[in-house]
């Protein structure tokens, strides 16, 4: 296997949905490629790392405006007919 | 290497949720505002992840729901509620960033830079805890400003794929896009995102993490 092709499957593997054959081929890779196996580690934390670090938590002050704002312009969607919102 | 687990919160079982619909359909307002309880963190999210503007973020939250609200029984139940309303809170992220920046293209089309963009070209290994080497503060901005560089649809697909815990499915509905798009487009997002956080995050020579270097072009 060649490092683009384990780039190809990288997605895959790191979502495991990769069939057994193919997955046993790019580990092969991975234990004698150090790019691709730094790669590989450093996309994992990547993901995990954004996963981690809620960025854009919505304040409990702004989140319960926009509940009471949504909440109210549904009632008045509901009181002035099925207009196209 | 293992594969990875989502650990973040999932969506709520859909038989429930659709409970919930059928209420809302029905006209109990207070199943439709428990699926806003549920939903508005996420939703919120999204839109300013897209739209990468708070005051834009707030008008995606009121204008997706309400718009949710106001088409409920066109909501055909064939997919979650939640891939449903991610498709409309998209499309109003998506309006407001083509407002704000009419000069720029904005759409999950584009397809940007097909060859060697997303090649790797930093190979050095991070170091063994980058999360311990910038304190709090530091690590949000440094992985707000990278995830802010990537194209629009890239972001949008890393957004939902990865940190908001959609399957590829999901977020192919979500975006109207085929799945091998939506796979394309994670793996260039991915790279790409590893690509420049390797620059905060690779390992010194000293060991340690040093903080005066290693920003990049950001």
């Amino acid at each position: 296997m060649k490092c683009t092709e384990f780039l190809d499957e990288l997605t895959n593997y790191l979502d495991g949905v990769i069939d057994a054959k193919t997955k046993a081929e790019l580990e092969d890779h991975l234990a004698w490629c150090h790019n691709c196996y730094v790669v590989c580690d450093t996309t994992r934390k990547t993901i995990e790392i954004y996963r981690n670090q809620e960025l854009y938590e919505l304040p409990n002050d702004l989140r319960g405006r926009l509940q009471t704002a949504i909440m109210s312009k549904c009632t008045a969607h509901k009181k002035s007919g099925p207009e196209k919102v | 290497m293992s594969a990875i687990q989502p650990n973040i919160q999932q969506p709520a079982p859909v038989s429930e949720e659709m409970e919930l619909v059928r209420r809302a359909k029905r006209g109990d307002d207070s199943a439709f505002e428990e699926l806003v309880r549920r939903y508005d963190r996420n939703v919120f999210r999204i839109a300013q992840h897209i739209t990468q503007n708070r005051e834009d973020a707030e008008d995606v939250v009121q204008d997706a729901f309400l718009k949710a609200y106001g088409n409920l029984a066109q909501f055909q139940e064939q997919s979650k509620f939640y891939t449903w309303l991610v498709r409309i809170a998209v499309n109003e992220a998506l309006m407001r960033l083509r407002r704000r920046r009419p000069e720029r293209t904005v759409s999950l089309d584009e397809d940007v830079k097909t060859e060697d963009d997303s090649l790797p070209r930093e190979v050095a290994d991070w170091s063994p805890n980058p999360e311990q080497m910038y304190n709090q503060s530091e690590l949000r901005e440094i992985l707000t400003r990278t995830i802010q560089g990537l194209p629009p649809g890239f972001r949008t697909v890393f957004v939902l794929r990865d940190v908001e815990g959609l399957s590829t499915e999901e977020t192919a509905q979500a975006l109207e896009l085929s799945i091998p798009a939506v796979k394309s487009r994670l793996l260039r997002a991915r790279l790409q995102l590893r690509e420049r956080l390797s620059r905060f995050f690779q390992k010194r020579a000293n060991g340690g993490g040093d903080k005066s270097s290693g920003d990049g072009d950001q």
